[in-house]
């Protein structure tokens, strides 16, 4: 009886073996990488129409800026995927910046903003570049009286946020409403996913196996946004920016900066906090080779030793998180 | 040596077996797991814990990706560094009172740890 048993129970273990390597692929659950249904948002923030329109004129508007010619949208430019193209943003004055713009495509998805994590909410995060010298150089007041003076934002305002006023804090959470709406769309990837099986070439599925396995690029890129949203030192040459240490003063954030997503990403070149590489092909050198400077390396990373063709792979599945452009349309910007 | 002093001895080397023993006993390991960049204690996923004085958690990192747990309270400050999967760190907390416990590598796994 015992020994049957036994048998029994091997047997069904064979069986569901079989069932699970024929069904292979197809079978696979990747649907953590698929957008969630609902778009993240702040109970005393919810998107409404009259928030979203409100906070586009804010982002296209360069009087945002001290010089009233640098708008969000200079450096967050939805042709160019949402950032500027420009290794490191330029800002006030034409001063060119420590760090590459990032882009702000599903932003609403990050716990924390910016390439440190300095701000948690989309709200902070909206008014830090605003106020920053280095960026655009505007005094808050200044800007809530030049923005009262006029009779279309002050209508904007009273449709978006009724009675609240304009105020740094409600110029924040139009803005980052704005930014909330501004998601990734389907790509050739997501479809593969949901079944379509030649949605992706089969170069790129082949990438994504090397993502998953040998690249070990799931380790921190994982999820439908493609980011464990934390952080990690990837061992760039030449570089002394402190990173996330500048906000936690543990030595592993040394040099750390956050995961991008990598929705778009064929899209957002230069890559890397710093813009340091023109191509997703330098990239994957980079992290084929293990970093370059290892002193405080993330320890995700070692030598991978890919081929020339799993590395052309990864840069083709790479290409296939690029998804339709979203339509944008830019907002008649209020003059009196 | 004196039988009664000898005696004494004894019952004195019981006594503070005993108090060790109750000690021991007393002082709790619990197992912190980190899995899914979530804390996790037996199972479940934890933001919170209550624990004595004196009781140690296990931080054990079950993801294929390294962890690293710190807190920067003022009652308990530590860095474990980062380590890999299948190993454990450990913290006693000597002191009553509250600490923020997070990793640095994933902000998003905070958990409070309440010492009575
Ligand atoms: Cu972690």
């Amino acid at each position: 009886m015992k020994t049957h048993s036994t048998l029994t129970r091997k047997l069904l273990l064979i069986a569901c073996l079989g069932a699970s390597a024929t069904g292979a692929q197809a079978a696979e659950d990747y649907s953590s990488f698929l957008r969630p249904a609902e778009i993240p948002q702040p109970d005393n923030n919810r998107i409404t129409s009259a928030r979203v329109e409100l906070g586009k004129m804010l982002f296209f508007d360069p009087r945002l800026s001290g010089s009233n010619w640098i708008s969000c949208g200079t450096c967050h430019n939805p042709t160019l995927g949402w950032s500027d193209g420009l290794p490191t943003a330029i800002g006030h004055d034409m001063q060119v910046l420590k760090r590459a713009t990032p882009t702000i495509l599903n932003t609403a998805y990050q716990p924390l903003q910016f390439w440190d994590g300095r701000a948690r909410t989309l709200e902070e995060q909206a008014i830090g570049p605003i106020k920053a010298a280095g960026e655009m150089n505007q005094d808050m007041d200044e800007l809530i009286k030049e923005l009262s003076a006029l009779k279309g934002y002050r209508d904007a305002f009273e449709d978006a946020y009724p009675g609240e006023g304009i105020t740094e804090n409600t110029i924040a959470k139009a803005l980052a409403t704005y930014e909330r709406t501004i998601v990734s769309t389907e790509s050739p990837f997501d479809r593969w996913v949901k079944g379509e099986t030649h949605a992706m070439s089969k170069e790129a599925q082949e990438g994504f196996e090397v993502f998953l396995g040998k690249g070990r690029c799931v380790l921190c890129h994982s999820g439908f946004n493609f980011t464990d949203n934390g952080f990690h030192n990837l061992g760039l040459k030449n570089d002394d920016d402190p990173g996330r240490y500048g906000i936690r003063k543990i030595k592993i954030l040394k040099g750390a900066f956050k995961t991008p997503t990598l929705r778009d990403v064929a899209l957002t070149a230069p890559y890397m906090h710093n813009g340091a590489y023109k191509t997703l092909e330098e990239v994957v050198d980079h992290y084929d080779r293990g970093g370059d400077t290892k002193d405080n390396l993330s320890p995700n990373m070692q030598p991978l030793h890919l081929s020339a063709s799993e590395k052309a792979s990864l840069v083709a599945f790479m290409k296939a998180l690029t998804g339709e452009p979203a339509p944008v349309s830019l907002p008649r910007l209020p003059t009196e | 040596m004196h039988k009664s002093s000898r005696q004494k001895l004894l019952r004195i080397a019981a006594i503070a077996t005993a108090l060790l023993a109750a000690s021991v006993a007393q002082a709790a390991e619990v197992v912190v797991d980190q899995l899914n960049k979530t804390f996790v204690i037996e199972g479940n996923k934890v933001e919170a814990i209550s624990i004595n004085v004196g009781d140690t958690l296990r931080f054990r990192n079950d993801d294929p990706f390294f962890h690293n747990i710190f807190s920067l309270s003022d009652l308990k400050t530590f860095d474990l560094g980062s380590f890999p999967q299948g190993q454990s760190k450990t913290v006693t907390f000597d002191k009553a009172g509250t600490v923020e416990v997070e990793c640095a590598i994933h902000p998003e796994m905070y958990m409070e740890v309440t010492v009575k």
